[in-house]
């Protein structure tokens, strides 16, 4: 403990009762980590500076928005207008939820491109896999609040597809809205999920994430382990504390993120329709579909995994498979070598591939289907899911450079 | 009733996936609003009061927020904005949402439906769309009762409420290939056959001021956000000099 030290005063007072001196020590001025972070990894700090935004901003329109079919749409509205910087409040919070996603899926990809999944690095992926789902959970349901047409039909599509499901599916459906249709009994469970039960699991999550990731330290972008190389005090060589270097260095990173995150919150909140959709400024009319119906961005990959598959079932499973294959990716990628940097051309590909099916998915899952387009969903499904297998395959006996001792 | 829509929503469901292709409309002109030039959108709320409010409301909207924001004074938002009333016959008070003083029930008798609520049309179909749809009304006998339809929205409920002004007009066709080898008509043109009290130019700004109003009302704080933007941007800016040199400092030391 910090007897020796620290032994007077408040903070010793509170060291003798709590250990405040011996956690900041252990998370920040003596957590050793990499020199060698590059741009990918701003990310992680990133998304726990959106993850408080959104619960701070998310407090403050819970004081004003009423969980009611009646009442949730004219709610926001009054947010938007009677409210005192209302409108500031609740674009913070829509542009926070696609920038959560944006920072997320640059984080994951991070991890992917180093190999940071690895051994011994897979709880920590996981439990980043699981942040992954509650996150998406938790912008669905958020998403229905504002009770819109959008918010309305794409629940009400989105929870049909657990209809897909053989002998439980109807009942499922039934048990998740409460209700027939999407009604006022479904806003008021998604409320309470979302401001309540899955922030509490998102945050606990969270906390294990970074935990494991203190136990066995950060990988970097060589994909050395740097506690292999410590000095006499048993100070890994390549590592520096993380406060004050990478504390002041994430800072600069904060700040170029809030001005790009200020652009779209000031000048484009609704991003052309894809942050805020069009059809969510009408009122939900359960009786009116609207004419397209799209999920919001950050779904639209797994949606165009859906519909590119012409039967509902196989089209379901194919799009939770998508995400379970993600969760497997530390016993998929069966590699000794960790970073990109050191693997070979046909891994680099792989990337490549999946890169540009993710997106493409992206782009084709926002957009109304035609055949061509279908056409083109199944090839980049088929490159997505490609990705896993030939990785899982050419992994094993993988050519691969000579990875250095010491991170460069 | 829920079993219904259980099976209308089954049905439709498909259809979501096919979606809908934007199809050809008439007129299809773009328009550029300034949000500085507040008599263009004071022009349109006088529009908006007599022609809209009557039928549809602005229930998010307050007088008093408009006439504060266009520059107009409560005592002329009171003479020239409102001539709605409340249940019991008095003026309806500045400080009241912009509600119609049509109920429902009544709408819903004389229109078949209930005319959507206007603050935040802007929004969801875009200032191009109304800018065309309030200038593509047509004469079409063949929808009784009506006799009007319209070149953006097809067999439109709304009678053509703007008609004194802009008087009455017949479309002119021209037949094309869709695309998939049939034939189809398609509107080019329009030819005024009953004059109305404005020419074709001055119809056309008062649409453009009533639709500069509408952009308004969808986003009041507009031109606020922009504002409180910029100086959050310049700040953020000189924040980042700050952090970079301290980062700067802080780094020199590792090797």
């Amino acid at each position: 403990m910090s007897e020796n030290k620290n032994s007077n005063g408040l903070l010793g007072w509170i060291d003798a009762r709590f250990p405040l001196t011996k956690m900041f020590e252990e998370h920040l001025s003596k957590y050793y980590a990499p020199k060698n972070f590059n741009f990918w990894y701003f990310f992680g700090s990133l998304a726990l500076l959106v993850l408080v935004m959104q619960i701070v901003t998310g407090i403050f329109l819970t004081m004003h928005y009423k969980p009611d079919g009646e009442l949730a749409f004219s709610s926001v509205e009054y947010i938007m207008r009677d409210v005192d910087w209302g409108w500031l409040i609740r674009y913070l919070h829509s542009t926070g939820s696609s920038a959560f996603f944006i920072v997320v899926y640059l984080h994951m990809f991070r991890a992917l491109i180093y190999g940071s999944y690895h051994k011994p690095r897979e709880l920590i992926w996981l439990f980043g896999m699981f942040i992954f789902l509650a996150l998406m959970a938790e912008a669905f349901m958020g998403y229905l609040l504002p009770w819109g047409q959008m918010s309305y039909w794409g629940a009400q599509v989105i929870i049909s597809l657990f209809g897909a499901i053989p002998w439980v599916g109807d009942e499922l459906t039934l048990w998740i809205r409460g209700d027939f249709v999407v009604s006022d009994a479904t806003l008021n469970r998604f409320f309470a999920l979302h401001v309540v039960a899955v922030p509490i699991v998102l945050l606990m999550l969270v906390v294990m994430h970074i935990l494991a990731l203190h136990e066995v330290g950060s990988n970097n972008p060589d994909g050395v382990e740097i506690k292999k190389n410590k000095d006499e005090n048993g100070i890994p060589l390549d590592g520096i504390p993380f406060h004050p270097y990478y504390s002041v260095k994430d800072l600069v990173g904060v700040v170029v993120f809030l001005i790009l995150f200020s652009v779209v919150v000031f000048f484009m909140p609704e991003m052309g329709g894809y942050f805020l959709e069009h059809a969510n400024f009408v009122p939900a009319n359960q009786f009116k579909t609207p004419e397209h119906i799209a999920p919001v961005w950050y779904f639209t990959p797994f949606y165009a995994i859906l519909r590119a598959i012409p039967d509902k079932l196989l089209g379901v499973i194919a799009m939770f498979g998508s995400i379970v294959l993600l969760f497997l990716l530390p016993w998929i990628d069966r590699g000794k070598v960790k970073s990109v940097r050191y693997r070979s051309t046909t891994f680099k590909w792989l990337l490549v591939m999946l890169v540009v099916s993710f997106l493409g998915l992206g782009y084709l899952g926002a957009l109304p289907v035609t055949e061509t387009r279908t056409l083109f969903a199944q090839i980049f499904s088929v490159g997505y899911f490609g990705f896993f297998v030939i990785l899982w395959m050419i992994s094993k006996n993988e050519t691969t450079k000579p990875v250095p001792e010491r991170v460069r | 009733m829920r079993k219904i829509l259980i099976i209308v929503t089954g049905l439709l469901l498909p259809s979501l996936v096919w979606g809908a292709g934007g199809g050809y409309t008439f007129p299809n002109d773009e328009i550029e609003i300034d949000w500085n030039d507040k008599a263009a959108m004071q022009n349109g709320a006088r529009t908006f009061v007599n022609y809209c409010l009557s039928c549809h409301s602005a229930a998010y909207s307050r007088f008093n927020r408009v006439g504060e924001d266009l520059g107009i004074s409560d005592e002329l938002v009171r003479e020239n904005l409102i001539f709605t009333t409340d249940v019991n016959g008095h003026k309806t008070k500045i400080g009241e949402l912009m509600k119609t003083t049509m109920t429902p029930e009544y709408a819903e008798m004389a229109f078949g439906t209930v005319p959507p609520d206007l603050s935040l049309v802007a929004r969801s179909r875009g200032v191009n769309w109304l800018y065309n749809y309030l200038r593509g009304f047509y004469v079409d006998e063949s929808r009784i009762g009506l006799g009007i339809n319209n070149g953006v929205f097809s067999n439109v409920g709304m009678p053509h409420v703007l008609a004194d002004l802009q008087g009455l007009q017949i479309p002119k066709y021209r037949i094309q290939d869709d695309g998939q080898g049939n034939e189809q008509e398609i509107i080019v043109g329009f030819e005024i056959v009953k004059a109305g009290t404005m020419n074709k130019s001055d119809y056309d700004k008062t649409v453009h001021d009533l639709v500069a109003f509408l952009d308004y009302l969808a986003e009041p704080y507009k031109q606020t956000r922009k504002n409180v933007g910029t100086g959050v941007i310049i700040f953020l800016f000189v924040f980042l000099i700050l952090a970079y040199a301290l980062k700067r400092e802080y780094w020199k030391d590792v090797h």
